[in-house]
């Protein structure tokens, strides 16, 4: 048996198996009891989301919301532990309670928030599914690929989005769907597929590992909106405010200039925005109410930096990726990255 | 007094002691006892999954089959269109498993055969290689094996606008071996019946053979004539009613080949890794049954005048049936539940698209996954009881 069937098998077990327990409240209980959050990150490898560098080190702008969280609990983004997941394996990891949260580039839908037991916390990027082809086949626009066979990724919103985006244009087309990605890839380096489909963002890392990148290009249609986030389980409102609101400061402090460098120095900042924000000042303390400390923000930016910070570092120019920020601006530059103030 | 007291004691002592050390109560009372405790465990385990999953905020039920799948399968052998349910993928699923399992099986048992018989053979070359092909398969992962069919169909194949150009309009390319699909005519199915009337005449006449042949010792070329009878017959009334048969021919356009039939290399691939895989076993297991059947068999056979094809076929294939059949079985459910293996390189066979693409679509993991092992299961027990009344009908009756 296929050792992921057998994985989803152990976790299914994990239902059957446990004496009934109450609702998932009080894990951030549990996780100061154990000494570290356990996180889902894309387990087959995403650079620039959740993927071990070469010392073995997870890095990624996923892999970054994990560690800001285990700031704000810990004060110290080194106590997370991650475990690699499929496409597949990934939310049942997070129902089982294998894992106390979940960043593996996942779309935030309807169904996924509603049936699976599960809650978005926010939007950590705003990708949107794009088209890689082999640049001999003379397509300069998604429109023009009907007939075309397709590589995608089974048990996506990339496999369904595909699907409505060929019906809608009525043109038909023939999908090969494969469970891992890398098994995608290789099937259309291979010239198995003449597309390639996935989120924009994994077009560009995938095309830098094809054997020639040059003879592929992406095509400029972004045919959806794959709002990717972190999840928590529904029924513990404490914890997914801990991890809704680690994402929020990372905002906050892009906002106001807090980083990584010079989050000491904003300690004695006049702002009084800022001041909430690293509980600067007798009586500011927006931690303790959700069971955190006072500094809770000030550890999540001492520990990974703020938002502008972490996508530079994971995915944009100080990366191989060089992704333009876009729609994962702040809102005041262009953007839809939006954090509620602290107050 | 004291002696009859002494007595009653003693009866009603052995009374207990009767029913204590008989063994058929003793085996009723521990069934039962078994039997309560089976019950009471599946009990418990469906109760504390539904509490559990409850208490978890996921839905439990089977609706989600109803739902819209809106995702598209390579190969789809019913039909099936992006507006069919979950339930309609199930299907498309199962009979591409199906298909890939019988296929499977087909050709393992051939190359099996061949290989095992060759094994044994006096030619050296012959033996020699059949032994290195049975070492060499039987001890490489087959996962590894699969991965490597599949890069290599699609590494030889070129893609279609330069795909070879074979017989019958037939293409070969990295996309399939492209064949004109055959569209009945009026009048086909009349055909399609006389099939099976050839086949009824082809067991009438066997039987007329054999009764001949214990009648009077002749004997009667039985295969050939069946062979004429079922593949003739229905071709002489085909021909007769004026051949409605027309073909859809595949044409190039665009990206693909629009049309016809096609053989996917997911297929081909899976075809490939898992035959060979699956005889490497079977040759071993032919191997043993043939040098289980004594030469003196054979010996006995030949002084009688019975000619080497006559002994094979009469003498020593029945008596190594006996042997091989039992295991044989067992080889061929592991080809079925190893088909599983097929999502690996992208067959769309039931763990690919139900247990995949279903399971991560809806999130109903402990539903699906429970129908997929019902359904490997059902497979196996049919396989299995197939494979049994087989080996009864050719078990040695010993007289």
């Amino acid at each position: 048996m296929r050792s992921n069937t057998f994985k989803i098998l152990l976790l299914g077990a994990a239902f059957v198996g446990a004496s009934a327990v109450t609702a998932s409240a009080g894990t951030l209980d549990e996780i100061k009891a154990k000494g570290f959050v356990q996180c889902g990150v894309n387990g087959t490898g995403l650079a620039g989301f959740g993927a071990p560098d070469d010392a073995g080190n997870w890095k990624g702008l996923d892999v970054d919301a994990c560690r800001a969280v285990a700031a704000a609990v810990f004060g110290d983004p080194s106590k997370v532990k991650f475990t690699g997941l499929s496409a597949k394996e990934r939310f049942t990891a997070l129902q089982s309670k294998e894992i106390d949260m979940l960043a593996r580039n996942s779309t935030n839908t309807m169904s996924r928030d509603t049936q699976l037991g599960i809650t978005f916390t926010g939007t950590n990027y705003y990708d949107g599914q794009g088209f890689m082809v082999k640049k001999s086949l003379g397509v300069s626009s998604a429109k023009d690929l009907n007939g075309a066979s397709v590589c995608v990724q089974s048990g996506t919103t990339t496999e369904l989005n595909l699907a409505d985006y060929f019906k809608s244009n009525g043109m038909t087309f023939n999908a090969v769907v494969f469970e891992k990605q890398e098994e995608a890839d290789a099937a259309y380096d291979s010239g198995r597929c003449d597309a390639y489909t996935t989120d924009a963002s994994g077009l560009y890392s995938i095309r830098l590992k094809m054997t020639n990148p040059d003879d592929s290009l992406v095509l400029p249609e972004i045919i959806s909106k794959e709002p990717l986030g972190p999840a928590v389980r529904q029924g513990d409102d404490q914890w997914e405010s801990i991890v809704r609101w680690t994402h929020y400061a990372m905002l906050i402090a892009e906002e106001f200039g807090v980083t990584q460098a010079n989050v000491d120095e904003m300690k004695t900042s006049e702002n009084p925005e800022v001041q909430r924000l690293l509980g600067v000042g007798e009586g500011v303390d927006f931690g303790t109410p959700v069971g955190l400390s006072k500094e809770w923000a000030y550890n999540v930016i001492k520990g990974v930096g703020n938002y502008g910070e972490s996508f530079e570092r994971n995915v944009g120019e100080g990366s191989p990726l060089k992704i333009a920020r876009g729609l994962n601006a702040l809102w005041s530059k262009g953007g839809l990255q939006y954090a509620p103030p602290i107050r | 007094m004291t002696l009859r007291d002494k007595t009653a004691d003693d009866s009603s002592r052995s009374w207990v002691r009767a029913v204590l050390y008989d063994a058929t109560i003793r085996g009723w009372v521990f069934q039962g006892l078994v039997l309560i405790f089976l019950v009471l465990f599946s009990a418990w385990v469906i109760h504390n999954t539904a509490a559990n999953l409850r208490a978890a905020n996921i839905p439990f039920g089977f609706d989600f089959l109803n739902m819209r799948a809106g995702f598209d399968i390579s190969q789809k052998p019913i039909n099936y269109t992006l507006d069919s349910s979950h339930a309609q993928a199930f299907k498309v699923g199962l009979i591409n498993t199906i298909i890939l399992s019988a296929l499977g099986i087909v050709f393992a048992t051939i190359i099996g055969f061949v290989v095992g018989i060759s094994r044994l053979s006096g030619n050296w070359l012959l033996a020699r290689a059949a032994t290195v092909y049975v070492e060499t398969l039987r001890n490489v992962p087959l996962l590894l094996q699969l991965l490597f069919w599949y890069k290599a169909v699609l590494s030889v194949l070129p893609g279609p606008r330069q795909g070879y150009m074979l017989p019958f309009a037939t293409n070969l390319s990295n996309r399939g071996l492209t064949m004109p699909r055959p569209i009945p005519g009026a009048g086909f199915d009349i055909v399609l019946w006389i099939v099976p009337v050839a086949v009824v005449l082809a067991w009438a006449v066997a039987r007329w053979a054999r009764r001949r042949q214990v009648a009077t010792g002749q004997s009667f070329p039985v295969f050939r004539a069946s062979l004429g009878l079922i593949i003739g017959l229905p071709l002489v009334v085909f021909l007769a009613i004026g051949a409605p048969l027309t073909f859809e021919y595949p044409e190039l356009k665009g990206f693909n080949f629009v049309g016809g039939m096609v053989i996917h290399p997911e297929l081909t691939a899976m075809l490939l890794g898992i035959s060979l895989y699956t005889a490497s076993f079977i040759a071993e297991t032919v191997r043993a049954g043939i040098l289980a059947v004594s030469t003196g068999q054979s010996e006995a056979a030949f002084s009688l005048g019975l000619r080497p094809s006559q002994t094979m076929r009469l003498i020593i294939v029945p008596q190594a049936m006996r042997v091989i059949i039992p295991p044989l079985t067992s080889q061929y459910l592991n080809l079925t539940k190893n088909s599983s293996l097929a999502l690996a390189i992208g067959y769309p066979d039931l763990v690919a698209v139900f247990a995949g693409s279903t399971l991560n679509i809806t999130g109903h993991a402990i539903e699906v996954i429970a129908i997929t092992m019902a359904v490997y299961l059902a497979l196996s027990l049919i396989t299995a009881a197939l494979m049994n009344w087989f080996n009864s009908r050719v078990a040695l009756v010993e007289r």
